[in-house]
């Protein structure tokens, strides 16, 4: 069964050094879905600040990882390994 | 192992001991984090917390180099830190109950530090912390062998004498 891959529009804001953002972006994986990421700390100056601000307006901690789900209908904050299984692969 | 890595987890485990933690459970999750540490250091020239964001701006990110400042109040709610480098025994003996901590660093503490990455900010020394929450800090007393300690919470157990942290009696404010 593939028909979870594309029902939904995935992105994750990461870190490149952070084990939640990696356990987070493994998880996805493993269950098939499809998504798009960006890790922040790679960035810099105005892009940076772009993907921040983004960041900020589905969470406003700015924290990693986050996941804005079809493009903010929902966003999952940090490893939360059954809500992302519940949104995800039903 | 790189020699680097080896050393990074050597003065973690050491960090924990001193402590009264012990460092995260999960193998694999491990291995990340002191990587990161190792990645931060190479690019910062310090370890900033491999789960944040950091500027490379030493005075802006001093309050999310491991161990962070809010390691203490973290462990103390959760059992475990922001990144989850350091649980307590509770934690250890049983990570199932690692669950995601949510950020305590202030937003604020982040956008300062990426403004003065960008050469927004004119003054270098401002504080990477807004005024209200760096102003005043608990100091607590050991009440067995009289070791003081700054920090939001008591320390787990007390560095000198080892006692738990139930016999911390809090002795003002510092700055």
């Amino acid at each position: 069964m593939t028909e979870n891959c594309s029902r939904h529009k995935v992105f994750i804001y990461a870190l490149s050094t952070c084990g939640w953002c990696k356990k987070t972006k493994e998880l996805l994986k493993g269950l098939g879905v499809e998504f798009d990421f960006v890790d922040v700390d790679r960035l810099s100056g105005d892009e940076r600040e772009k993907a921040r601000n983004e960041l900020k307006k589905h969470n406003p901690r700015g924290s990693f990882p986050t996941i804005v789900i079809d493009d903010g209908a929902k966003v999952i904050i940090g490893f939360q390994e059954e809500e992302v299984k519940e949104v995800l692969s039903g | 192992m790189s020699e680097e890595r080896e050393e990074m987890l050597r003065r973690m485990e050491a960090n924990a001991h001193e402590n009264g933690y012990h460092l995260c459970p999960d193998k694999e999750l491990l291995d990340t984090l002191i990587d990161g540490l190792v990645s931060n250091e190479k690019r910062y020239g310090y370890g900033a917390c491999p789960c944040r964001i950091a500027s490379g701006i030493k005075t802006y990110d001093s309050d999310i180099i491991c161990p962070c400042e809010y390691r203490d109040a973290d462990a103390a709610e959760f059992g475990m830190c922001y990144c989850a480098l350091f649980v307590t025994t509770e934690v250890k003996e049983d990570p199932s109950k690692m669950k995601p901590v949510p950020e305590r660093r202030p937003i604020e503490a982040q956008d300062a530090a990426m403004e003065a990455l960008d050469g927004k900010v004119d003054g270098k020394e401002k504080s990477a912390l807004p005024a209200s929450s760096s102003d005043t800090i608990p100091i607590w007393r050991c009440t067995v062998c009289g070791y003081l300690a700054a920090r939001e919470t008591p320390p787990p157990i007390c560095p000198i004498c080892k006692v738990k942290a139930d016999k911390f009696e809090p002795f003002g404010f510092g700055k």
